[in-house]
Protein backbone atom coordinates (compact mmCIF):
# COMPACT_ATOMS: atom_id res chain seq x y z
CA UNK A 1 0.00 0.00 0.00
CA UNK A 2 1.69 3.52 -1.00
CA UNK A 3 1.04 6.91 1.48
CA UNK A 4 1.40 10.01 -1.44
CA UNK A 5 1.79 13.36 0.28
CA UNK A 6 1.51 16.57 -2.59
CA UNK A 7 3.78 19.51 -2.61
CA UNK A 8 4.79 22.39 -4.99
CA UNK A 9 8.33 23.62 -5.51
CA UNK A 10 9.24 26.13 -8.21
CA UNK A 11 5.61 25.61 -10.00
CA UNK A 12 6.13 21.78 -10.50
CA UNK A 13 3.38 19.95 -8.67
CA UNK A 14 5.44 16.87 -6.50
CA UNK A 15 4.01 13.46 -5.50
CA UNK A 16 6.02 11.87 -2.85
CA UNK A 17 5.35 8.20 -3.05
CA UNK A 18 6.17 5.57 -0.38
CA UNK A 19 5.15 2.01 -0.27
CA UNK A 20 4.53 -0.62 -2.41
CA UNK A 21 3.15 0.32 -5.63
CA UNK A 22 0.50 -2.55 -7.14
CA UNK A 23 -0.70 -3.63 -3.75
CA UNK A 24 -4.20 -2.85 -2.53
CA UNK A 25 -5.39 0.57 -2.16
CA UNK A 26 -2.16 3.15 -2.67
CA UNK A 27 -3.27 1.95 -6.39
CA UNK A 28 -6.28 4.05 -6.51
CA UNK A 29 -4.82 6.71 -4.18
CA UNK A 30 -2.07 7.51 -6.55
CA UNK A 31 -4.51 7.81 -9.55
CA UNK A 32 -6.81 9.95 -7.08
CA UNK A 33 -3.68 12.15 -6.21
CA UNK A 34 -2.87 12.23 -10.03
CA UNK A 35 -6.34 13.90 -11.12
CA UNK A 36 -6.73 15.70 -7.71
CA UNK A 37 -3.19 17.82 -9.46
CA UNK A 38 -4.63 17.82 -12.72
CA UNK A 39 -8.15 19.15 -11.71
CA UNK A 40 -5.86 21.98 -9.65
CA UNK A 41 -4.77 22.99 -13.02
CA UNK A 42 -0.57 21.49 -12.32
CA UNK A 43 0.48 20.76 -15.90
CA UNK A 44 4.30 19.65 -14.30
CA UNK A 45 4.12 16.88 -11.92
CA UNK A 46 6.62 14.75 -10.63
CA UNK A 47 6.65 11.27 -9.18
CA UNK A 48 9.31 11.46 -6.41
CA UNK A 49 9.10 7.33 -5.95
CA UNK A 50 12.17 7.03 -3.41
CA UNK A 51 10.01 5.68 -0.72
CA UNK A 52 8.99 3.11 -3.16
CA UNK A 53 10.14 -0.28 -2.73
CA UNK A 54 7.90 -2.65 -4.72
CA UNK A 55 6.23 -2.19 -8.04
CA UNK A 56 4.48 -5.41 -9.58
CA UNK A 57 1.99 -5.23 -13.03
CA UNK A 58 -0.87 -3.52 -11.44
CA UNK A 59 1.75 -1.12 -10.35
CA UNK A 60 3.17 -0.36 -14.14
CA UNK A 61 -0.56 0.30 -15.25
CA UNK A 62 -1.37 3.05 -12.63
CA UNK A 63 2.17 4.95 -13.61
CA UNK A 64 1.33 4.47 -17.53
CA UNK A 65 -2.55 5.39 -16.65
CA UNK A 66 -1.60 8.05 -14.79
CA UNK A 67 1.52 9.26 -17.72
CA UNK A 68 -1.66 8.75 -20.31
CA UNK A 69 -4.02 11.22 -18.55
CA UNK A 70 -1.65 13.91 -17.71
CA UNK A 71 -0.08 14.40 -21.37
CA UNK A 72 -4.19 13.98 -22.63
CA UNK A 73 -4.70 17.04 -20.07
CA UNK A 74 -1.69 18.84 -21.59
CA UNK A 75 0.80 18.30 -18.68
CA UNK A 76 4.08 16.71 -18.04
CA UNK A 77 4.75 13.57 -16.01
CA UNK A 78 7.91 12.55 -14.68
CA UNK A 79 9.64 9.95 -12.37
CA UNK A 80 12.41 10.44 -10.05
CA UNK A 81 14.45 8.90 -7.33
CA UNK A 82 14.18 4.90 -8.02
CA UNK A 83 14.98 2.04 -6.37
CA UNK A 84 17.42 -0.59 -7.93
CA UNK A 85 14.42 -2.70 -7.93
CA UNK A 86 12.29 -0.18 -9.28
CA UNK A 87 14.07 0.72 -11.81
CA UNK A 88 14.90 -2.74 -13.10
CA UNK A 89 11.03 -3.32 -13.51
CA UNK A 90 10.84 -0.27 -15.62
CA UNK A 91 13.63 -1.34 -18.06
CA UNK A 92 12.15 -4.72 -18.52
CA UNK A 93 8.71 -3.42 -19.64
CA UNK A 94 10.27 -0.30 -21.66
CA UNK A 95 8.64 2.09 -19.82
CA UNK A 96 11.84 3.67 -19.14
CA UNK A 97 10.92 4.82 -23.10
CA UNK A 98 7.69 6.36 -22.16
CA UNK A 99 8.70 7.98 -18.78
CA UNK A 100 11.79 11.21 -18.40
CA UNK A 101 13.24 9.80 -15.12
CA UNK A 102 15.86 11.67 -13.89
CA UNK A 103 18.22 10.67 -10.67
CA UNK A 104 17.51 13.75 -8.92
CA UNK A 105 14.73 16.02 -7.73
CA UNK A 106 16.78 19.21 -8.52
CA UNK A 107 17.36 17.69 -11.93
CA UNK A 108 13.79 16.81 -12.39
CA UNK A 109 12.74 20.30 -11.11
CA UNK A 110 14.92 22.22 -13.23
CA UNK A 111 14.16 20.18 -16.32
CA UNK A 112 10.50 21.40 -16.58
CA UNK A 113 11.17 25.09 -16.75
CA UNK B 1 15.73 -42.09 5.66
CA UNK B 2 17.94 -39.49 4.06
CA UNK B 3 16.25 -36.13 2.82
CA UNK B 4 16.54 -34.31 -0.67
CA UNK B 5 17.04 -31.37 0.69
CA UNK B 6 20.22 -32.33 3.24
CA UNK B 7 22.31 -33.53 0.17
CA UNK B 8 22.10 -30.72 -1.72
CA UNK B 9 20.93 -30.43 -5.65
CA UNK B 10 19.34 -33.49 -6.74
CA UNK B 11 17.10 -34.11 -9.08
CA UNK B 12 13.36 -32.66 -8.62
CA UNK B 13 14.31 -31.71 -4.99
CA UNK B 14 11.12 -30.39 -3.74
CA UNK B 15 12.60 -26.88 -1.86
CA UNK B 16 8.92 -25.43 -1.16
CA UNK B 17 5.09 -27.18 -1.69
CA UNK B 18 2.68 -24.21 -0.58
CA UNK B 19 -1.22 -24.41 -0.89
CA UNK B 20 -3.05 -21.04 -0.35
CA UNK B 21 -6.82 -19.65 -0.62
CA UNK B 22 -7.63 -17.43 -3.61
CA UNK B 23 -7.18 -14.47 -1.61
CA UNK B 24 -4.51 -11.40 -2.12
CA UNK B 25 -4.10 -11.26 1.76
CA UNK B 26 -2.63 -14.58 1.52
CA UNK B 27 0.31 -13.21 -0.89
CA UNK B 28 2.48 -12.13 2.14
CA UNK B 29 3.06 -15.52 3.36
CA UNK B 30 3.65 -17.31 -0.02
CA UNK B 31 6.38 -13.90 -0.90
CA UNK B 32 8.08 -14.64 2.87
CA UNK B 33 8.53 -18.40 2.74
CA UNK B 34 9.91 -17.93 -0.78
CA UNK B 35 12.11 -15.52 -0.82
CA UNK B 36 13.73 -17.71 3.18
CA UNK B 37 13.71 -20.79 0.56
CA UNK B 38 15.86 -18.92 -2.25
CA UNK B 39 18.11 -17.19 1.05
CA UNK B 40 19.21 -21.00 1.41
CA UNK B 41 19.77 -21.33 -2.07
CA UNK B 42 22.44 -18.53 -1.19
CA UNK B 43 21.25 -16.50 -4.12
CA UNK B 44 21.83 -12.51 -4.08
CA UNK B 45 19.42 -9.61 -3.43
CA UNK B 46 18.89 -8.50 -7.60
CA UNK B 47 18.01 -12.88 -8.38
CA UNK B 48 15.92 -13.31 -5.56
CA UNK B 49 13.91 -9.73 -5.83
CA UNK B 50 13.70 -11.05 -9.70
CA UNK B 51 12.14 -14.48 -8.89
CA UNK B 52 10.11 -13.55 -6.08
CA UNK B 53 8.34 -10.73 -8.48
CA UNK B 54 7.62 -13.83 -11.21
CA UNK B 55 6.28 -15.83 -8.62
CA UNK B 56 4.04 -12.79 -7.68
CA UNK B 57 2.61 -12.22 -10.91
CA UNK B 58 2.24 -15.58 -11.33
CA UNK B 59 0.14 -16.37 -7.87
CA UNK B 60 -1.74 -12.84 -8.72
CA UNK B 61 -3.06 -13.95 -12.37
CA UNK B 62 -4.04 -17.43 -10.27
CA UNK B 63 -6.27 -15.91 -7.85
CA UNK B 64 -7.50 -13.10 -9.78
CA UNK B 65 -7.70 -14.64 -13.51
CA UNK B 66 -7.75 -18.18 -12.79
CA UNK B 67 -9.77 -18.90 -9.91
CA UNK B 68 -12.06 -15.45 -10.32
CA UNK B 69 -11.20 -14.55 -6.31
CA UNK B 70 -12.77 -17.77 -4.85
CA UNK B 71 -11.26 -17.88 -1.54
CA UNK B 72 -12.52 -21.94 -2.22
CA UNK B 73 -10.58 -22.80 -4.73
CA UNK B 74 -7.08 -23.24 -3.57
CA UNK B 75 -3.87 -21.98 -5.52
CA UNK B 76 -0.32 -24.15 -5.42
CA UNK B 77 3.31 -23.16 -5.67
CA UNK B 78 6.20 -25.50 -5.69
CA UNK B 79 9.50 -24.50 -5.93
CA UNK B 80 11.83 -27.03 -6.97
CA UNK B 81 15.29 -28.10 -8.56
CA UNK B 82 15.48 -30.03 -11.23
CA UNK B 83 19.24 -30.55 -12.09
CA UNK B 84 20.54 -26.71 -12.52
CA UNK B 85 17.16 -25.51 -12.75
CA UNK B 86 15.06 -23.74 -10.40
CA UNK B 87 11.85 -24.12 -11.49
CA UNK B 88 8.23 -22.65 -9.55
CA UNK B 89 4.94 -23.98 -10.70
CA UNK B 90 1.82 -22.23 -9.90
CA UNK B 91 -1.71 -23.71 -10.24
CA UNK B 92 -5.05 -22.52 -10.57
CA UNK B 93 -8.29 -24.28 -10.88
CA UNK B 94 -9.41 -22.13 -13.17
CA UNK B 95 -11.00 -22.16 -16.96
CA UNK B 96 -7.46 -21.98 -18.68
CA UNK B 97 -5.46 -19.51 -19.96
CA UNK B 98 -4.09 -19.22 -23.67
CA UNK B 99 -1.21 -16.42 -23.34
CA UNK B 100 -1.46 -15.85 -27.03
CA UNK B 101 -4.76 -14.00 -26.49
CA UNK B 102 -2.79 -11.32 -23.79
CA UNK B 103 -1.99 -8.17 -26.30
CA UNK B 104 1.87 -7.74 -26.46
CA UNK B 105 2.56 -4.64 -23.73
CA UNK B 106 5.82 -3.87 -25.79
CA UNK B 107 3.71 -2.66 -29.08
CA UNK B 108 4.48 1.03 -28.95
CA UNK B 109 0.80 1.94 -29.31
CA UNK B 110 0.46 -0.35 -26.32
CA UNK B 111 3.30 0.94 -24.51
CA UNK B 112 1.64 3.65 -21.87
CA UNK B 113 -2.02 1.16 -21.92
CA UNK B 114 -2.77 -0.91 -19.25
CA UNK B 115 -2.43 -4.54 -19.59
CA UNK B 116 -0.63 -7.73 -20.05
CA UNK B 117 2.19 -6.84 -18.15
CA UNK B 118 2.56 -9.08 -15.78
CA UNK B 119 2.79 -11.90 -18.38
CA UNK B 120 5.57 -9.90 -19.42
CA UNK B 121 7.29 -9.38 -16.52
CA UNK B 122 7.04 -13.00 -15.66
CA UNK B 123 9.12 -13.33 -19.40
CA UNK B 124 11.54 -10.95 -18.85
CA UNK B 125 12.43 -12.04 -14.90
CA UNK B 126 13.10 -15.56 -16.19
CA UNK B 127 14.56 -17.88 -18.53
CA UNK B 128 11.68 -19.68 -19.41
CA UNK B 129 7.77 -19.31 -18.55
CA UNK B 130 5.36 -21.89 -19.78
CA UNK B 131 1.08 -22.20 -19.24
CA UNK B 132 -0.15 -25.72 -19.05
CA UNK B 133 -3.19 -27.65 -18.23
CA UNK B 134 -3.08 -28.81 -14.72
CA UNK B 135 -3.48 -32.56 -13.90
CA UNK B 136 -6.51 -32.42 -12.53
CA UNK B 137 -8.16 -29.24 -14.38
CA UNK B 138 -6.96 -25.27 -14.20
CA UNK B 139 -3.81 -23.89 -15.16
CA UNK B 140 -0.45 -24.88 -14.26
CA UNK B 141 2.30 -21.68 -14.85
CA UNK B 142 6.02 -23.27 -14.92
CA UNK B 143 8.73 -20.16 -14.49
CA UNK B 144 12.49 -21.72 -15.08
CA UNK B 145 14.99 -19.97 -13.82
CA UNK B 146 18.44 -21.06 -15.17
CA UNK B 147 20.93 -21.18 -11.81
CA UNK B 148 24.91 -20.39 -12.45
CA UNK B 149 23.85 -19.01 -15.79
CA UNK B 150 23.67 -16.09 -17.50
CA UNK B 151 20.66 -13.81 -16.23
CA UNK B 152 18.08 -13.07 -18.30
CA UNK B 153 18.01 -10.04 -20.93
CA UNK B 154 15.82 -7.29 -19.96
CA UNK B 155 12.99 -7.22 -22.41
CA UNK B 156 13.69 -10.53 -23.65
CA UNK B 157 10.39 -12.37 -24.86
CA UNK B 158 10.04 -15.83 -25.95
Amino acid sequence: MANITTRVRDGVTILDVAGGLGIGEGDSDLRDAVRQALDGGATKILLNLGGVDFLNSAGINVLASSHTAVSNRGGKLKLVSLQPKVQDVLVITRLVTVFEIDDTEDEAVASFA
Amino acid sequence: MINGADVGFVMQDVLLDLAIPSRLEAMGSVQARLDAALRRLGLDDQARHRISLATHEAVVNAIVHGNRGDPGRPVEVQLTCDGEDLVIRVADRGAGFDPAGVADPLLPENLARPGGRGLLLMRALMDEVGHGPGATGGTVATLRRRLGGDPPHPGSDH
